[in-house]
């Protein structure tokens, strides 16, 4: 048992350098935002379907597509916000480089994004008609940061 | 020689005469709004359908900020920069001393209250399509609206555009209440053509603009560059947007593309507005895109 620990842990300390100096490459780390905007799309999707009547409603998926958006919403995305990843210092970029440095306002975003997808998969649940009205505060969350801080195409 | 001189001097009469023709304000009768009165609920909607806190809020304003119409957002254009002026309800700042005739001037005619044009940034070409009655609606409704005491900042705008009664050119020109798509619409097409076309204003960045700056009614929704600025307003005829109704209802709601994206920009103010109307409007203006002629 002793010996599986000591190997764990030298196995954890190879890996420690390897692994942060993958997240200081810009190019992965803007990889990684991207991700993370899909993973967050992705759950959206059924919701979404569901409101506007291309998907017939069901609750547990609803449900359970709100929770991962919550979940989602909640992790620390600080290190996705790493200098070189803004519009104009690394291609695909559309971050302004403001949301880098607001690091308060932009943690006030996330939180608001969490509330709201709590609030939707409380309501998702429920009946279709919470549901849509739930959805229009995600929107809105995802909207109030991307109009201040992504750049316009 | 002095009859050539008799001539041109009438000429010269003649000419100044068309110029103050064309250029002059016309205001609307001053019994244009007899016999209105005004339906608080309905000005409520017309306020978020018309998307005054788009422009008039500040940009960054959330749920009750945004009815503090204070002015300050800035629009830069190839004929200067333009800033919204105040239009809360404090008397002396912005707008709180108007009647309903002069709300209905400013936004079917493009006049103040004094008899000056507005500068076209303040969408009158679109909003003089706009009925009377949801015009009186709106005043009640701005009434009922904090006063901020903020000053208007001036426009920053520079010679020969600065000449106001050039305007009255313009005017006559570009102001035209004719509907723009026509044909054998629905109710509901109707509908949503009178909240795209008049209050929405879509086609204030959605149309692309001639040197003079009048929107091309021929190229309606075609989209084009973003005046004074990087990037391309997109083109929303069914030649690009090939959405469905309920993925454009859905956008006008929440502001989700159909791949989850989000809007940004100016647009994300245009549904913090259509998100406050009925959803029967939402899916009266999807309606009504799907009939707007296809350009390239």
């Amino acid at each position: 048992m002793r010996k599986t620990l000591i190997a764990i842990a030298a196995a954890a300390l190879v890996a420690a350098p390897a692994l942060s100096e993958n997240i200081s490459d810009p190019e992965e780390i803007l990889t990684a935002r991207h991700g993370y905007m899909l993973l967050l799309a992705n759950q959206l999707a059924p919701l979404g379907a569901m409101a506007k009547g291309e998907m017939p409603y069901d609750a547990a998926t609803a449900a359970r597509a709100a929770a991962s958006l919550a979940a989602l919403a909640s992790v620390d995305t600080s290190m996705l916000w790493a200098p070189g990843t803004e519009e104009g210092a690394i291609e695909d970029s559309s971050a302004l480089p403001e949301i880098l440095s607001n690091t308060a306002d932009r943690e006030a975003r996330f939180a608001e994004l969490t509330t709201a997808s709590h609030t939707l998969s409380a309501a998702a649940g429920t009946d279709l008609e919470g549901l849509k009205a739930a959805m229009g505060a995600v929107g809105q969350a995802c909207g109030g940061c991307h109009k201040q801080y992504r750049k316009s195409e | 020689m002095r009859r050539i001189l008799a001539a041109l001097l009438l000429l010269a009469f003649a000419a100044l005469g068309l110029f103050w023709f064309v250029t002059r304000p016309t205001p609307l009768p001053a019994d244009a709004l007899d016999g209105l009165t005004p339906n608080l609920a309905n000005g409520e909607q017309v306020f978020w359908a018309a998307g005054c806190a788009a422009c008039h809020a500040d940009a960054a304003a959330k749920g009750e900020a945004k009815l503090v119409l204070k002015g300050g957002q800035r629009f830069p254009s190839p004929f200067g920069t333009f800033v919204a002026p105040n239009i809360s309800n404090d008397p002396a700042a912005g707008i709180g001393g108007w009647s309903a005739l002069d709300l209905a001037n400013a936004m079917l005619r493009g006049i103040s209250p004094r008899g000056a044009h507005y500068y076209p940034v303040f969408p009158y070409a679109s909003y003089t399509k706009a009925s009377l009655q949801d015009v009186v609606d709106l005043r009640a409704f701005l009434a009922t609206l904090p006063a901020d005491a903020t000053p208007s900042a001036a426009h920053e705008v520079g010679f020969p555009f600065n000449i106001r009664l050039s305007l009255g050119a313009w005017k006559f020109l570009y102001l035209d209440p004719a509907w723009v798509v026509t044909g054998d619409l629905t109710p509901e097409e109707e509908r949503g053509r009178y909240l795209a076309e008049a209050l929405g204003h879509c086609g204030e960045c959605h149309t692309p603009r001639g040197a003079l700056g009048g929107m091309e009614r021929a190229r309606w929704l075609a989209g084009g560059p973003v005046p004074g600025g990087k990037g391309n307003f997109p083109n929303i005829t069914p030649a690009k947007l090939t959405w469905s109704e309920p993925d454009i209802v859905e956008y006008l709601t929440s502001g989700f593309t159909p791949d989850y994206d989000s809007a940004g920009g100016h647009m994300a103010l245009v549904v913090e507005n259509t998100a406050h109307l009925p959803e029967s409007d939402r899916a009266a203006i999807a309606a009504y895109l799907k009939r707007v002629p296809p350009a390239q």
